[in-house]
């Protein structure tokens, strides 16, 4: 147990460590985790999650989910709600891999259909999607049309026949944050990911196929509003975010914000990856807006991604998209910062939530949701492990404690390093395909870092969401077939 | 002096020490810990491509940052996997600040000959420290991968 001996039980799903933990916390730390979850979670969630009380303008409390864990700056699982006037933006609420997020997509097609020619898809899909290190995509811009598309995300791909608008529809904010202008994005950003719209990436990213089995099925109104109708129902998630830009974009700005931060706003901070300044400080506001654009080159890359399997399933089953049902759950974003309002003291105020490692989860009726959810509250995509599965969630109207924030996915519980000291990737995946999960990477070292054992398991943290309120369990899913980078 | 990678620093990231006598050696331990990273075995990079790069910074922390930043950026950039072929850090005239300048040559990322582990995204600042020993000089660096 690595919990210090102040965090107090607040409940059976929230632990809250008081501001008298740490000096210079403004609010108290509260974590939303099982008992057994508790127990688990590594000492760095402790440390962060204090860490970020401490920072200028927080409110409520600094939050951590039950996927939580170690990461730089906030812990991974990490929310914190900042008054725009008298708090900051720090990059390490956001993450290097700014809106690294999760998109789901529907078939009409049942395991039985699919798993005669799984071989050929998930072949097909790894010849067609690029992965790996470095890896260049399949659209070819040149530097003036990927600063177009940073400012205009999804906007960009449904001009240019790569989207569609009910793909618009449903993604975080129509897949366009506004306000994103990339002459706040330097010129080393933009020669960094140009090359780069249509990658999966690595590490932790990923293209899947799942199965919404009818016995994993948990809340079967839900499901079928949500477009889960068939039995064995085939379904493709995918995990990846802003790439070398986004990454360069966090590196220039945390530089950026070490240099002034202190002298120019006399702001003290506890580690250097909290680095911040004020929200509307000319350089707060510089990194918001090119923060936006690695968001929406994100969501863009995302969506390019989505044009591609649906044209690999139209060669692999020769029936259109539409014909396939190849259409959209949602997208969600998981490295963001945003201006949001939420119920404070009784009445409505404008926030600035940064979530990292974290979704959002907004309960039924909420503004900004579709109308096709608005009776079941927003999709949440919760992405596990590629050999123990993933769920679909929804949001709750009690996530308004966490300002409707989720976890993430599983989480991870052995560092990378003892991963691949324990598991080798080729007989990983040979051990996979045994078990009915046929997998095609480019590492099999990165293959081992992502084996199952590495992370907590899903269906305690997916639980742990629902029993603290902040999303419903709607179907799990089981993978059949992955690409990774 | 040498370099090695720990399992006991943020779990979803890569950290690693590294050790050399001199500054110099250091960046060039800490270069090949990051590249190793990504590239099983940098014995099978081929220097056939050649970089220059020269960078000036306040002190040795922030040029390490920013040396490290420049593999990455060429990484993504041109997709370049390069280790320094020469490498000199100088202090700047008046004491304040140090120069670096080398030449980097390694050649593009290859599936088929490079034995591709995982991507790294960014340097981060957790823990990132260089400092002076009796021996020499030290880092410790976390990689966000």
């Amino acid at each position: 147990m690595n919990a210090p001996a102040a965090l107090r039980k607040i409940s059976d799903t929230v632990w809250e460590l008081p501001v008298s933990y740490k000096e210079g916390m403004q609010v108290p730390a509260r974590i939303f985790a099982t008992e057994k979850l508790i127990k688990e979670m590594d000492a760095g969630v402790f440390e962060q999650v204090s860490n970020v009380a401490t920072l200028p303008g927080i409110q409520r409390y600094a939050y951590c989910m039950p996927d939580g864990h170690w990461g730089y700056g906030f812990p991974i699982g990490g929310v914190a709600a900042m008054d725009p006037d008298s708090g900051v933006i720090s990059p390490g609420g956001i993450g290097f891999d700014i809106n690294c997020g999760m998109r789901l997509v529907l078939t009409n097609l049942s395991a039985e259909e699919v798993k005669p020619r799984l071989h050929q898809l998930v072949d097909r899909l790894f010849a067609r999607i690029p992965t790996g290190v470095g890896c260049h995509g399949f659209v070819k811009l040149n530097q003036d049309e990927f600063r177009q598309v940073a400012e205009r995300g999804s906007r960009w791909c449904l001009k240019h026949g790569f989207a569609s608008e009910e793909d618009l529809e449903l993604t975080e904010e129509g897949g366009c944050f506004p306000g994103a202008d990339a002459s706040n994005v330097s010129a080393k950003a933009v020669e960094r990911g140009f090359n780069q719209l249509g990658t999966l990436g690595s590490g932790n990213h990923y293209c899947e196929i799942q199965v919404a089995q009818p016995e994993n099925i948990f809340d079967a109104e839900r499901a079928a509003l949500l477009g889960l109708t068939i039995p064995n129902q085939v379904v493709i998630m995918f995990h990846c975010g802003s790439r070398g830009f986004g990454h360069q974009v966090a590196t220039d700005y945390l530089k950026l914000f070490l240099a002034v931060m202190e002298r120019k706003y006399g702001i003290k901070i506890v580690d250097r990856e909290l680095a911040c300044a004020p929200f509307h400080s000319t350089e707060g506001q510089a990194y918001y807006s090119a923060m936006k654009c690695a968001v929406n080159m994100a969501f863009a890359n995302r969506q390019v991604i989505l044009h591609r399997i649906r044209e690999v399933f139209s060669e692999v089953f020769g029936s259109s998209p539409d014909d396939l049902g190849l259409h959209m759950v949602y997208d969600v974003a998981h490295n963001t910062a945003k201006l949001e309002r939420h119920k404070m003291n009784g009445s409505q105020k404008e926030l600035l939530i940064h979530r990292k490692g974290s979704t959002r989860a907004f309960g039924p009726g909420e503004p900004g949701l579709p109308e096709c959810y608005s009776k079941t509250g927003q999709p949440v995509i919760i992405g596990g492990s590629m050999e123990t599965g993933s769920y679909l969630m929804s949001g709750l109207a009690s996530g308004a404690e966490a300002f409707y924030t989720t976890a993430h996915g599983s989480g991870r519980t052995m560092s990378r390093h003892q991963a691949k000291k324990e598991f080798r990737g080729d007989k990983l995946q040979r051990d996979m395909e045994q078990r009915g999960i046929y997998v095609r990477t480019d590492s099999f070292g990165g293959l081992a870092e992502e084996a199952g054992a590495a992370y907590k398991n899903i269906d305690e943290v997916v639980e742990a969401t629902e029993l603290a309120g902040l999303s419903k369990r709607v179907a799990r899913l089981i993978p059949i077939g992955n690409i990774k980078g | 002096m040498t370099f090695r990678y720990r399992g006991d620093i943020a779990h979803a990231d890569i950290a690693f020490d590294a050790s050399g006598q001199s500054l110099e050696e250091l960046f060039i331990k800490a270069a090949e810990a990051t590249q190793q990273v990504m590239v099983e075995d940098l014995t099978a990079v081929r220097p056939l491509e050649t970089v220059e790069i020269s960078l000036v910074q306040d002190n040795e922390e922030m040029l390490l940052f920013d040396f490290l930043n420049e593999l990455l950026f060429l990484k993504d950039a041109r997709r370049l996997i390069l280790l320094p072929a020469r490498l000199e850090i100088a202090r700047q005239e008046g004491g304040a600040g140090y120069a670096l300048r080398a030449t980097l040559q390694g050649e593009e990322i290859d599936a088929a000959r490079h034995r591709l582990n995982t991507d790294v995204k960014a340097v981060t600042m957790l823990r990132f420290s260089v400092t002076r020993a009796a021996d020499g000089w030290r880092a410790t660096v976390v990689l966000d991968v």
